[in-house]
């Protein structure tokens, strides 16, 4: 089993004009590869899982750092690191479900360098792909977690199709409770897609887990006031306080008149690819007390359809109570 | 009134550390000096059938290959530094490539073809046992020791490979928590009456038990460089020893013991990895050899993971018998063991430490250590004791239950005493006091009010009260101490223990200041480097470095005085017994202006010669004091001599651990609000010392019960802890930031300070108590595994089936 653990030879491009970056990125296409912080991108460097003919380094693009007031909102640099996604008063004091979920991201070492744009575009953590096993994800023809003898404690309970990896990102989960949109751009010009959209599971793309392609730049991601001040609910469940990935995480936003829900968006994080909105418990609640009772009422509605793995099958209690505490909050 | 003992100092490889400036084997340099990486196993397990390094060899910066043609052949059950034939895990060096530099060397690696005949591989030991189960080795799939087996940590030897199945019916019950009563087992001993015992007994407990074994997690991954000067070997080495791995690194170099330097100034972490001299050890030096040029290898933090060995789990089976006075009647125990693809287990140190907790009348124990086809194994900060320090304690809440006796008390009982016994053999123990230990802990935690109080603290948050005992033997005997006072009136204290980070060398060497009545300033410490004279001493782990140098310090300083004495006798009159030492003077106890200074007894010693100045020494030193004397010989008045001091006995290492937690039934998370450990290890000798001690290992027991996994794919063989976070040792945000560490302060009377070691026992504690605190915020359910992990927790308490009954030592 060769170990490395150098970075191999490729080409380094070190734009500092977004113009001049999506130029490259559309010239190097699939032989490119994107790096801001790095957290991602250098193990599967050095450990020559993934192989790439050039590096194209974003860090120095300052028009994709930093939080900005929108009229509708407010757009995040893709840049902007966990860090200081933390510390921006104008998230915390309206939005504090992203900066609590940024918050617990893996070590503030890594918060520091890591960016909000690396971290919703990080690849799955299926330890058999991050091997460089030539399974389903990695272009190959089987699943080594999805078998009986499977070591997938930290696998998908939902929408498995070949792959069950679960996704890794904290984040994320945050991003589709508050409705966020993801802002791309590429040589044809800027779109602007919704957070759920954004992210995909293997049954639509099994090598990707967002709709960025070759040649894409994820400049900003945008989050609109509709969610601003929400009664917000924000818990990750992992084996370590700091330095872990979510065994379970729950984002929730909820809308409130005299105690009673009357809108909520209710996102769980790594039981399946992709952030997974809980659409039905959201629609149980509707009109509901915000309380114990009504979260004991409508936890088991949150594993409707959970296909457990050998190893996973906590999981299913773990989401239900999640659930439970984020409505009873 | 001690001048040194007992009181804090700063060591002086600490600004260095500090700083950043102290040197790492890997941070040495030396021109001409070449990069050597490592090409390792794919498979499990497998026949190397042909290496083609041609396309390697012609890459421009290549400058050669080692292969296991190269070094001196190791028969199994030797752990071979390159594979020759036959590769048994994951990761096993096959062959080192050297290149001008690492990128070149690594991508040499990837040039290289191997083909391989692919063998069945196991990574369950019990899967190995079960009828037409799969050998980890050709030969067979169980290490059967020929003879006792040497310390924790030295390499296997006078052991052979057997091939041994047991029955299915046998498979099934350890599997289900049943005696396997039919099963071939390779250690036996038994002491008592166990049918008489249990037959006595008014309750008893029978349980099943998995422990994991786990990585070491060394931060300095064990890189290596060597160079060949002047017919003479430097080598600069990661080792938590000095000079108990010259002999062994001579060997694997073939070279005599004098023309080896070896240089190790400082180690980040071994934890019983790096005991001794290990295999990769032979490859830099060997390589250096035929390429007559310097040669680095660095191992990456996925090979360290590969080759750095872990913890040996333990499939189990526990019966316990107790009368209703409390005192342990019988204890039945069988172990196998998962020797990985070295094969030593230390189910035998597991079974010592139920002695130790419980001082059974009867007692059997049956064990079996079955290679496996995944990391090797070795020792791992209290191997055995450790991890069945945390599933016995919870058993041993049980059964107190059933005799609804408390839990401090229940083990206050049974607990050894100065009196008792440790091990099968029922050997004796320089000193023990646990109980005290248990009394100081229970009063400082205040025991009985916490252990009265409601479990529930409101909405998911249940209290739980733990209390357990971490144990490890601590301390040798019979090695060597050299001093030396030179003209300027400086103390040398020469030392040849290593420094893994614990500090215990520099702890000894307070032990000479002392005994000198030294000012610590006008000391001066040679250590790290052999060419810096450094004696025989003992290996740096098994936690007995205080106990075992503090002594020799001791017999050397009393060699010294001796000389002393006898000089000023020559030259000042009278005879030595008129003199005595203080304020760096020998002087006439009558008439106290009658001395010399320390600085002129050098100088005489030098003019004297003969055993004064070290150009004689006593017959009974070892070859490597010998070597160390005959540098010095000279220089000044020197004091060398072997550690004959009269005893008997093995000095325990004992801690006692009190944990409260709160555990959240919503998600099984677990917080630590308190943790109180009472060490009972003698006499305290750098307090500051202690209290790291005390809290790394508390930290490392967190990981033992709680956190860290060791697993395997059965499909295929991998490893997926191949990291720090796949591995998941704690962090400062899983621990309690606030901890309670006392001594109980008790001096042995073995040694000359009363000092006893205290490293290995420190992570028992916590993992004891913590087991103990799970369960009892769960209403008495025992897990029996180690670690107990927030999703056991969770699906325990969702009533799902979980995974305890199909845990296994490597995978769950």
């Amino acid at each position: 089993m060769p170990s490395h653990d150098v970075m191999p030879n490729m080409e380094l491009y070190q734009p500092v004009q977004v113009e001049d970056a999506l130029e490259i990125a559309d010239r190097l296409a699939d032989r490119g590869w994107l790096v801001g912080g790095g957290q991602d991108t250098y193990g599967w460097l050095k450990d020559r899982a993934k192989d790439v003919d050039a590096l194209i380094d974003l860090s120095a693009i300052e028009s994709l750092r930093g939080i900005r007031e929108t009229a509708d909102g407010v757009e995040i640099g893709a840049l902007t690191t966990l860090t200081e996604i933390i510390n921006s008063d104008v998230l915390r004091n309206s939005y504090a479900l992203l900066t609590d979920a940024a918050g617990v991201v893996a070590s503030p070492q890594i918060r520091n360098i890591g960016t909000l744009g690396g971290n919703v575009s990080q690849d799955v953590r299926c330890w058999y792909y991050r091997r460089g096993l030539s399974c389903y994800r990695a272009g190959g023809n089987l699943c080594y977690a999805d078998t009986p003898e499977g070591m997938n404690r930290e696998h998908a309970l939902f929408d498995a199709s070949r792959c069950v990896a679960a996704g890794a990102s904290d984040t994320s989960s945050a991003l589709v409770a508050l409705d966020a949109s993801m802002v791309i751009e590429n040589s044809s010009g800027e779109r602007v897609v919704s957070a759920e959209d954004f992210f995909v599971g293997p049954a639509n793309d099994i090598e990707n887990t967002t709709i960025l392609r070759p040649g894409d730049i994820l400049t900003a991601v945008r989050i609109p006031s509709t969610w601003a001040n929400a009664s917000f609910y924000w818990e990750k469940v992992a084996d370590r306080n700091v330095w872990d990935f979510s065994l379970v995480n729950i984002a929730a936003a909820f809308k409130l008149s005299g105690g009673n829900i009357t809108d909520s968006r209710i996102v769980a994080g790594a039981v399946q690819t992709t952030p997974r909105r809980l659409t039905n418990v959201e629609i149980a609640v509707q009109g509901q007390p915000k309380n114990q009772e009504t979260g004991e009422s409508v936890m088991n509605m949150a594993t409707d359809g959970a296909r457990a793995l050998a190893h996973n099958g906590f999981k299913v209690p773990l989401l239900q109570n999640l659930v439970k505490r984020a409505i009873s909050a | 009134m001690t001048t040194h003992i007992g009181r804090d100092f700063v060591p002086p490889d600490v600004p260095g550390k500090v700083t950043g400036e102290i040197k790492y084997a890997e941070d040495y340099k030396r021109e001409g000096m070449v990069f050597a990486r490592l090409l390792t196993s794919p498979l499990p397990s497998g026949r190397v059938v042909n290496i083609d390094a041609s396309a390697a060899l012609r890459m421009d910066g290549v400058v050669g290959i080692l292969t296991a043609d190269d070094l001196a052949p190791i028969a199994p059950p030797g752990n071979p530094s390159l594979a020759s034939e036959y590769v048994t895990y994951v990761g096993q060096p096959i062959l080192a490539v050297a290149a001008t530099s690492e990128e070149i060397a690594e991508s040499a690696i990837d040039a290289i073809r191997i083909d391989f005949e692919r063998r069945d591989f196991v990574v369950d030991p019990l899967e190995s046992l079960k009828p037409g189960g799969s050998n980890a080795y050709p030969e067979g799939n169980v290490l059967v020791r020929t003879r006792e087996e040497g310390p924790e940590g030295t390499p296997i030897l006078n052991a052979e490979i057997k091939d041994i199945k047991w029955n299915q019916a046998d498979i099934d019950a350890i599997r289900g928590g049943r005696n396997p009563e039919g099963g071939e087992f390779t250690t036996n001993w038994a002491f008592g009456d166990i049918d008489a015992g249990f037959a006595e007994a008014a309750a008893i407990i029978e349980e099943p038990f998995v422990t994991m074994g786990y990585a070491h997690h060394s931060l300095e991954a064990r890189t290596s460089m060597a160079y060949w000067e002047n017919g003479k070997v430097y080598f600069h080495g990661s080792s938590q020893s000095q000079s108990a791995n010259n002999a062994g690194l001579a060997r694997m170099l073939n070279i005599d013991l004098a023309d080896l330097v070896f240089i190790n100034e400082a180690t980040g972490g071994g934890f019983g990895s790096k005991i001794g001299p290990y295999p990769i050890m032979a490859v830099a030096g060997n390589f250096s050899r035929v390429l007559n040029r310097p040669v680095q290898l660095r191992i990456t933090r996925e090979q360290e993971y590969y080759i750095g060995s872990a913890r040996s789990g333990i499939q189990g089976w526990l019966k316990i018998g107790v009368r209703e006075n409390g005192k342990v009647c019988a204890v039945d125990l069988a172990i196998v063991n998962d020797g990985g693809a070295t094969g030593g287990g230390s189910g035998n140190s597991s079974a010592q430490h139920v002695t130790v907790c419980l001082q059974p009348e009867a007692m059997r124990y049956r064990g079996i250590s079955v290679y496996t086809n995944t990391t090797p194994r070795g020792a791992q900060r209290g191997p055995g004791q450790n991890e069945i320090a945390a599933v016995l304690a919870p058993m041993t809440d049980k059964i107190a239950a059933k005799v609804d006796i408390d839990r401090v008390a229940f083990r206050r009982l049974n607990a050894l005493r100065s009196d008792g016994f440790q091990g099968g053999s029922q050997g004796p123990v320089t000193s023990s006091f646990i109980a005290e230990a248990l009394d100081q802990g229970a009063r400082e935690f205040d025991w009985q009010a916490r252990e009265a109080s409601s479990r529930e603290l409101g909405g998911s948050k249940k209290r739980g009260i733990g209390v357990g005992i971490g144990y490890h033997g601590a301390g040798g005997r019979g090695y060597d101490g050299l001093l030396r006072i030179t003209p300027d009136g400086t103390l040398h204290i020469h030392t040849g223990v290593g420094n893994l980070g614990t500090y215990s060398y520099a702890g000894n060497c307070r032990v000479a200041a002392e005994v000198m009545k030294m000012p610590w300033e006008n000391c001066e410490i040679h250590r790290g480097r052999t060419d810096r004279h450094l004696p025989h001493s003992s290996g740096q782990g098994g936690s007995n470095t205080i106990f075992t140098h503090s002594r020799t310090m001791w017999v050397a300083g009393q060699d010294l005085i001796t000389k002393m004495k006898e000089i000023a006798a020559m030259d000042l009159g009278g005879e030595a017994d008129d003199y005595e030492i203080a304020d760096q003077r020998v002087f006439n106890s009558a008439d106290p202006s009658q001395g010399l200074t320390y600085a002129q007894t050098a100088q005489r010693a030098i003019a004297l010669g003969d055993k004064y100045d070290g150009s004689i020494y006593p017959d009974d030193i070892n070859p490597i004091t010998v070597l160390a004397t005959q540098g010095v010989a000279g220089s000044g008045l020197v004091g060398v001599a072997k550690d004959n001091i009269p005893g008997q006995g093995q000095p325990p290492g004992n801690i006692v651990g009190f944990c409260e937690i709160e555990l959240d039934t919503d998600t099984g998370k677990i917080e630590i609000t308190d943790y109180t450990a009472v060490a009972d290890c003698g006499t305290v000798v750098h307090p500051k010392n202690f209290e790291n001690s005390m809290r790394g290992g508390m930290v490392w027991g967190v990981g033992l019960t709680n956190l860290e996994r060791h697993v395997y794919d059965p499909q295929n063989g991998l490893p997926a802890n191949t990291g720090l976070y796949q591995n998941k040792p704690p962090t400062n945000m899983d621990v309690p930031v606030d901890t309670v560490q006392q001594a109980v302060n008790i001096p042995d009377p073995q040694n000359p300070v009363g000092a006893r070691g205290i490293g290995e026992p420190t992570q028992g504690a916590m993992a004891a108590a913590l087991a103990s605190a799970i369960t009892d915020a769960l209403e008495g359910h025992l897990f029996n595994t180690a670690p107990t992990t927030t999703d056991m927790i969770i699906d325990h308490l969702a009533g799902n089936d979980y995974s305890t009954k199909s845990l296994k030592t490597n995978t769950f």
